[in-house]
């Protein structure tokens, strides 16, 4: 061991590192009784992170279901894969930026995508699909305010706050534009939400998809002592180093000095980096191949030897940098985007050499596979760090947090100042919904995404409850949904996170796609709080019953602690991605009605309980946030076994052709689901409903698992047939009409409007609301 | 009678239009590798969408002085078809095979979506299959798509019956609320003063197949099949 340079390690070093004394007594004994140096001491700060080693969440994890005849590979590697049939085998994963997101929107947001899109070609495949979930704090101003710890101040600290969040969405948004639409892959939508909790700690989820031919899949595994460690890609840097540690904290009223600590991205470079790869797999002479995302050169050298049970050295003089005198700890430790190690079989190091050379990039061999399980890190002949690699990974602290049951701070019953049934037009209402700002439509967003490169995409953002894309050469293609509802989870951890698995499963048998594997990004407060861990330990319990009951394995994904700010957390989100195979792409189900004369089924596997649960759970719904103002009570109820019929009852029918479109109903309940429809043709309804519960319940309830379905008449016998087999009622509501939208309950009129008024109420609010309360704030 | 598909490194419409001409307009294709000057006897050359050399300085600035756009020139010089899509438009512009500069939408933002735009003149070998005035719909995907050029050049233009597309209403009505990215005149595309080389900022292979929604933009390979067949 060098001794030269070395800082003293003190206490306050090693709590800067985010390690406690125990943790550090721990690597001592890992390292055989030994001080660590100091590179050794940031690899390991790194590798222990919450971001890295997981090690509050890993006791939990382990209770997902992830195996199903057609997973490939679950949790463990750079991203899950799932067979498709054909030969063919998708990789996807979902992963979290939401700490970098917060300090530099831009570019957190453009490396969150390239972060997932290197996991996903990492392992062979070429992604063909992107999807974001994204958070953020309020975007207006007229809304009453939910509930929330953290109350509203004054008036002119909610402009700043408002003005904030649309700088937030504005800088996220064209980093995520940015990147994918330079890399070249089509982002199919995802879900931008508003809620108060997101505004010092917005969420920003990214999901990549790609397809691998079943047997040329490549793993993150080393092996072969011997075999030459290869560098590909962009030079290493100074930035992002500690991004890892970073991601593992709350924030504070100094994060933004953070700033440095966020990578700048370069999709062009990875776009090369992408090629370059596939072509180099394709040579047969590549063993392992690993993405440095978090934690950089450390991880991928350290995770690819345990992989593979054998140890990995590497020469830092030859790691191509693009700064001067760079130490060993920034080396190892910087996030640089874009970079790569692989393995390759010794005597064919040529054939790699020269596939990179002609995509422009850099290839150095930087090391060898060794047989002795360590990682080893030399500078000009010297090591300076040296540790097995089980200290780094198995061996990484888990700590099992200590539990404790919370319940928000809301009322669970309806208040009793709230009065709903007395109003007999509602349209106004239902303007206000579809102008909010979690129902209106998000063109803006998607719209500075190219959702149509590759030209695979037979449902792009906006136009479905789930992307669609179609698998060139074979009848076959694949759907895809993200969900999650925070606001439930806050109010009920374990059932909010059932209700996210369920609806993005409902979205992607919307369209006629059987659901077959899901990834999860989980964002949470602060872990050490037993409160966050009893959240996340419900959702953990949600998300298995959940996904268990539908047959969706989990392959992967990410978990996201320390969401807080100043102390305040978010609300527990967890995000779930879905992916669904459609058997026969050309018979995929579209959202919009198709034409005038068309019947409307109400697809329906819920049963109205009695009037104090409607009332319970309609303090949930996007109502009681908009139009009420407030927050009481539950998550709509879900029954999975129901849930589970629904959607099979879904697939079958759009697979025989018996419906012409369905959606799903979800926020703003069946009276948004029912306009949402009408968009695309202008194609309008009438609709005729009975109930004896207040028209607001009716209308605007979020009661799961139903869908509406438009048909032609003389299929409604055998849609009905085909209901009650499995226990569903299917229930005629109305029929598609030229250009207008009319609703009665009991025979009244309740709803009354032109399809274009209720659609540009809907498309141009959120436009609206940026550029309203922008411009103030961009004259000064 | 076969068709090129060049790759920059950065291309990533590459594989989609050779995709379209292989598979839908069911003509032979090969990829042509920007460091080479070879064009391997192909008889149309496609430029295609993407992010050539990562757009840096300016939208197709160092593209133009790859070697394969030494060849593609002469070709072209000598009557060669060459279509230029999206970012290949702005490549051709930068290389002088066209007029005028593709400049940042009005917008400041990347626009995609489904555009209509009006066949012009039905009368080249990019629009034969086209009748004049037709609305085809073909989507964007661009963020420098303004385009401009000077007035003598318009003039020019206009006289020469080379604007083969502008956006337009459904109805074939030139708005600007038609206008996508507040490109003079609504120009959507233009040709070269010998009709062989065509830039289009909208997506031909994206609306070339019926699983993707539209099928109208293949009418621009179909016409330059059909010419190739006849030259």
């Amino acid at each position: 061991m060098t001794t030269s340079a070395i800082p003293a390690i003190t206490p306050d070093l090693i709590r800067e590192h985010g390690l406690t004394p125990d943790e550090y007594e721990k690597i001592k004994q890992l390292l055989g009784g030994r001080e660590p140096t100091i590179a050794e001491l940031g690899i390991f700060s790194v590798m222990w992170s919450e971001h890295c080693s997981y090690k509050s969440s890993r006791v939990h994890l382990k209770r997902l279901p992830t195996r199903s005849r057609l997973v490939v590979q679950g949790p463990g590697e750079n991203a899950g894969i799932i067979d498709i049939g054909d030969g063919w085998a998708c990789a996807f994963k979902i992963e979290s930026h939401n700490h970098p997101s917060f300090i530099e929107p831009f570019q957190g947001a453009a490396t969150g995508v390239g972060g997932i899109l290197r996991d996903i070609f990492t392992m062979g495949a070429r992604p063909v699909a992107v999807m974001d979930s994204l958070r953020f704090g309020p975007i207006t101003n007229n809304v009453a305010r939910a509930p929330s710890p953290a109350a509203v101040d004054s008036p002119s600290s909610a402009a700043k706050e408002i003005h904030k969040n649309h700088s937030l969405l504005e800088g996220v948004v064209s980093g995520i534009a940015s990147y994918g639409n330079c890399f070249g892959v089509p982002n199919l939508g995802g879900e931008t939400k508003f809620e108060r909790c997101y505004s010092n700690n917005p969420l920003v989820n990214a999901f990549a998809l790609g397809l691998v031919r079943r047997d040329q899949i490549f793993y993150a595994r080393a092996a072969g002592e011997g075999n030459p460690v290869i560098y590909v890609g962009a030079k290493t840097g100074r930035d992002g180093i500690h991004g890892a540690t970073m991601a593992s904290e709350e924030f504070s009223e100094g994060s933004e000095a953070k700033r440095p600590n966020v990578q700048v991205g370069d999709p062009f470079l990875e776009k090369l980096l992408l090629e370059a790869c596939l072509e180099a797999m394709q040579t047969g002479a590549i063993v392992g191949i690993q993405d440095m995302g978090a934690a950089g050169l450390t991880c991928s050298t350290c995770e690819m030897g345990a992989r593979g049970g054998v140890g990995i050295e590497i020469e830092l003089d030859r790691v191509p940098q693009r700064e001067t005198g760079m130490t060993p700890y920034e080396i190892m430790l910087s996030e640089s985007q874009e970079r790569m190690l692989l393995v390759a079989q010794k005597g064919r190091e040529d054939e790699v050499f020269r596939v990179f050379q002609k995509w422009g990039l850099d290839a150095v061999e930087v090391g060898r596979v060794t047989n002795d399980a360590r990682m080893r890190v030399l500078e000009h002949g010297h090591v300076v760090a040296e540790i097995p690699n089980q200290a780094l990974t198995d061996d990484a602290p888990v700590y099992n947090r200590p539990l404790k049951r919370w319940e928000p701070p809301v009322p669970r019953e309806m208040p009793e100042n709230i009065h709903l049934g007395r109003t007999t037009d509602l349209t106004a209402y239902l303007k206000r919904l579809l102008a909010s700002p979690n129902i209106c439509g998000k063109r803006w967003v998607w719209q500075q995404y190219d959702h149509m490169v590759q030209t695979n995409t037979v449902e792009g953002p906006g136009a479905s409850d789930a992307g669609v894309i179609r698998i060139k050469g074979s009848q076959r293609g694949l759907a895809m949904a993200l969900d999650g509802n925070g606001r439930w989870c806050y109010l009920d951890p374990r059932l909010g996170a059932m209700h996210a698995v369920a609806e993005a499963a409902r979205n992607v048998a919307c369209t006629g796609a059987t659901p077959v594997g899901a990834t999860n990004c989980l964002n949470f407060g602060n872990p050490e709080k037993p409160h966050i861990m009893w959240q996340f330990s419900q959702v953990i319990d949600g998300i298995t019953k959940a996904c268990e009951e539908l047959e969706v394995p989990i392959t992967g994904g990410n978990v996201s602690f320390y969401n807080e700010t100043l102390g305040e957390g978010i609300y527990p989100t967890p995000v779930i991605g879905i992916v669904g195979i459609l058997e026969d792409v050309h018979k995929a189900a579209r959202v919009h009605f198709r034409e005038v004369g068309h019947t409307i089924v109400l697809l329906c596997a819920t049963e109205p309980g009695d009037i104090t649960d409607v009332e319970s759970e309609f303090g949930s719904s996007e109502y009681a946030k908009e139009i009420l103002g407030t927050l009481w009570g539950y998550p709509p109820q879900l029954d999975l076994e129901k849930e589970a019929a629904l959607q099979k009852v879904l697939i079958e029918m759009i697979q025989s052709g018996l419906v012409e479109s369905a959606h799903d109903c979800s926020e703003g309940g069946l009276a948004v689901s029912l306009v949402e429809s009408t968009y695309e043709k202008g194609t309008g309804l009438r609709a005729s409903l009975d109930s004896e519960l207040p028209a607001e319940f009716v209308l605007f309830g979020e009661d799961a698992s139903r869908v509406v379905l438009s048909c032609d008449a003389s299929n409604l016998p055998r849609i009905k047939q085909v209901a009650v087999q499995y226990g569903l009622s299917a229930d005629v509501i109305g029929e598609t009409v030229p250009e207008e939208v009319e609703i009665k309950i009991n025979g009244q009129v309740v709803v009354s409007a032109g399809v274009s008024e209720l659609r540009d109420v809907y498309e141009k609010a959120l436009e609206q609301a940026l550029r309203t309360e922008a411009e103030p704030a961009m004259a000064s | 009678m076969k068709f090129g598909v060049i790759i920059f490194p950065g291309s990533n419409c590459d594989h989609d239009a050779y995709w379209t001409i292989q598979q839908v307009a069911k003509q032979p294709v090969t990829f042509l590798w920007h460091e080479s000057h070879e064009l391997e006897n192909c008889d149309a050359i496609i430029v295609p969408g993407g992010f050539a050399y990562g757009d840096y300085l300016r939208t197709g600035a160092i593209a133009k002085f790859s070697p394969v756009m030494e060849s593609v020139k002469k070709f072209a010089e000598s009557d060669g078809l060459v279509l230029g899509i999206c970012n290949g438009f702005q490549i051709l512009c930068e290389a002088g095979l066209l007029p005028g500069a593709l400049l940042r939408n009005v917008g400041l933002k990347y626009v995609c979506k489904p555009v209509q735009v009006r066949v012009e003149n039905a009368e080249t070998p990019f629009t034969s299959a086209c009748h004049q005035g037709e609305v085809l719909t073909i989507p964007i995907g661009h963020m420098e798509g303004n385009y401009f050029c000077d007035d003598a050049t318009l003039a020019e233009l206009r006289r020469d019956n080379r604007i083969l597309f502008r956006y337009s209403t459904r109805d074939g009505e030139i708005t600007e609320a038609a206008n996508p990215n507040g490109s003079m005149e609504n120009i959507a595309g233009v040709c070269s003063v010998g009709r062989n080389v065509l830039g289009m900022m909208p997506h031909p292979e994206r609306s070339s197949e019926p699983e993707l929604g539209c099928t109208e933009g293949f009418k621009v390979f179909g016409s330059l099949v059909g010419a190739m067949a006849t030259k």
